[in-house]
């Protein structure tokens, strides 16, 4: 396929500039914004030329935010931490509960197994809202409120049902034989499931796995409702950047530089996972 | 008996696969479940397996009632059609899955394993991973994976239908052997009736539902149930032609008319006389002769068809039907145009045309039986 005119590639590659500038633009303003203060950010016009600063990064890494009003205590690693600690705890307990779930959805077909399936995966169609203010209520009466248990546990309608058809597609692609094949030899289910099923969807568990933790990182409307200052993620602990005095452009762009950082790196990293997570299953072998 | 089904129903959904499928087979015994596709000989093999219950019925292995039993329990080896190797192990870790499920030693299983491969030419590959295998290495892979636990029972599904021909001829040859050494009942599935009547100290015939016929490889070729079966057996297959048997002159004997030549039936068909019959020959049971002969059948050659060791010539009757003759290679054949054919009528079957049932000559006129041998 060398036959691409000199005219075609030209305007192959401008088309694909003109996307690529499209989608990345903001996260490159974004990036240039962390490394300037306030005032160098709202002039106007606009412009790419500016006196690069670490202020920012260094008010968020100490917890001071400086002010037109004063020294403003501010939580932001907490926050991350937070953040990490939600996120893996959330898909650590997912997989935990929805890789045998996917398996039994995906080879056991069991009376009414389509519904529960599509009951866990509906989830995700309610408006959070919708299930945060009874939950809420709830939470406050047993004493889960504020508390990371509480947390993972809602985490767990993000998570789950995400784990569950990512993964339950995988296992429904391994051919029955091949277990079938290993059951004859003589090992029992259990041990089937734990050396064939799962070495063979692998793939899949880590790219659910990855995706859930993403999902997982990026919420902002549960642990806003059911958390307090201390228990809150980045997405949340954000908001503490709308100050009195303002709201800190160049600290919430760090912020933000900061806490996509570890999704942007695990993304780049099993990128190639990702897609063929994604894609499998839709596309039978 | 070494394995017993009784009465097997199974169906999916609302489709019948399985409908009350008996069959024993002994120790040592190699039984070959042939058929069409679709004929449910697979879902049989599961179902002996364990891996797919059955709607109604017992199987039984060495006298004990499956039902219940998990496939892992039962003591069988199986290879796949599809090979279902494990794909994440290498070929020494495939074959010796049956021996790690027993927790049999290391060395032990090095040894095993080891000897199997070497039966089946796989042992310089062992550490190589299903996918780095060719197909003829893989299909010895799931053999020696089967065999390997040497079980009491082995299930082999058409185990060379995805295998290049080479190979499919060799293991022909090699399978008898291999499977007697293992003193195993082994139940071999496959659509090649060639592959059937080389290993089957047996062959049940499945179609439709059921099985159709059970019998020694030489009872099925010679003495199909009906028609179906005939035509499964043979290569080419057997020429089928409507007829309806009349009284002989004279010599009391039944005889049909092919191109208005009458054609003596062998045996006791006497009961046909006046039905609607089929003629069943086999293209070997017929040979070109000379013009003038007694009896022979004029017929127009169309075409041949040299195969390594036989030639097929393809003809047409009087009466624009076609007939396939064979003889064997190098002897010398007709010319085009007209040439005449005599009938072997001992090796004739005859069916009934309405129900396609083969109708067994009685025992009852041997005189004439002496007459034509």
């Amino acid at each position: 396929m060398d036959t691409v005119s000199p005219l075609e590639r030209v305007l192959r590659g401008l088309a694909i500039t003109v996307v690529i500038l499209f989608f990345m633009f903001p996260i490159v303003w974004i990036f240039l914004m962390s490394f300037q203060t306030n005032e160098t950010i709202l002039r106007v016009p606009p412009s790419v030329v500016f006196e690069p600063t670490l202020t920012n990064y260094t008010a968020l890494i100490t917890g001071k935010l400086e002010t037109a009003a004063g020294t403003l205590e501010i939580a932001f690693m907490r926050n991350l931490w937070n953040s990490l600690f939600l996120s893996t705890a959330s898909v650590a307990v997912g997989l935990l509960l929805g890789v045998p779930a996917a398996y039994a959805f995906g080879r056991l077909k069991f009376r009414g197994s389509e519904d529960i399936a599509f009951t866990l995966l509906s989830f995700r169609f309610a408006p959070p809202l919708l299930v945060l203010l009874p939950l809420t209520i709830y939470f406050q009466k047993i004493g889960l409120a504020d508390t990371y248990v509480g947390l993972i546990w809602v985490y767990q309608l993000i998570v789950l049902p995400l784990i569950l058809w990512i993964v339950r597609g995988y296992f429904e692609d391994i051919p029955a034989d091949i277990e079938y094949a290993y059951r004859i030899a003589g090992h029992s289910w259990f041990s089937t499931f734990r050396k064939i099923a799962l070495p063979l969807a692998g793939p899949g568990i880590a790219a659910a796995g990855l995706l859930a933790f993403i999902f997982a990182w990026n919420n902002f409307i549960f642990a806003l409702v059911l958390a307090s200052a201390d228990k809150q993620p980045v997405t949340v602990g954000a908001l503490a950047f709308v100050t009195a005095s303002g709201i800190q452009y160049g600290q919430v762009a760090a912020g933000i530089v900061l806490s996509i950082a570890p999704t942007f790196a695990l993304a780049l990293y099993a990128q190639r996972y990702l897609v063929e997570g994604l894609s499998l299953g839709a596309v039978k072998g | 008996m070494s394995l017993k089904l009784t009465d097997i129903v199974k169906r999916f959904k609302t489709e019948t696969v399985l409908d009350g499928v008996s069959l024993s087979v002994g120790r040592g015994e190699t039984l070959v479940l042939f058929g069409p596709s679709g004929a449910g000989k697979t879902v049989l093999l599961r179902l002996i397996a364990g891996v797919v219950d059955p709607d109604g019925g017992t199987i039984e292995i060495e006298g004990r009632d499956m039902d219940g039993v998990e496939p892992e329990d039962r003591g069988i080896g199986m290879a796949f059609q599809n090979f279902a190797l494990f794909p994440h192990m290498d070929a020494m870790a495939n074959i010796a899955s049956p021996l790690t499920a027993r927790r049999t030693g290391r060395e032990a299983i090095a040894e095993t394993v080891g000897k199997v491969a070497r039966m089946l030419k796989i042992d310089h590959v062992l550490h190589h991973k299903p996918k780095e295998l060719s197909n003829g290495q893989k299909q010895r892979t799931a053999l020696a994976r089967a065999l390997a636990g040497a079980p009491q029972i082995l299930l082999l599904d058409d185990p060379l239908r995805n295998v290049d021909a080479k190979l499919r001829f060799e293991m022909r040859l090699e399978l008898p052997r291999l499977l007697r050494s293992q003193d195993a009942t082994v139940i071999y599935v496959t659509q090649d009736y060639k592959e059937a009547m080389a290993l089957g100290d047996r062959i049940a015939v499945m179609n439709g539902h059921g099985i159709q016929q059970i019998g020694t490889p030489e009872d099925i070729y010679l003495r199909p149930a009906n028609i179906e079966i005939a035509r499964l057996f043979g290569d080419p297959v057997i020429n089928l032609l409507d007829v309806v048997p009349e009284a002989a002159d004279g010599s009391g004997g039944v005889q049909v008319r092919l191109s208005d030549q009458p054609v003596a039936l062998v045996g006791g068909y006497a009961g046909t006389v006046g039905t609607d019959c089929v003629l069943g020959l086999r293209p070997e049971a017929m040979r070109f002769v000379d013009p003038g002969t007694p009896g022979a059948i004029p017929v127009e050659v169309e075409a041949e068809t040299p195969l390594n060791e036989k030639t097929v010539t393809l003809t047409l009757t009087q009466r624009g039907r076609e007939i396939m003759v064979s003889r064997p290679s190098g002897m010398p054949g007709p010319d085009q145009g007209t040439a005449y054919v005599a009938v072997d009528a001992k090796d004739a079957l005859l069916f009934d045309r309405a129900t396609g049932q083969r109708i067994a000559p009685g025992a009852h006129s041997p005189a004439l039986q002496e007459d034509v041998a």
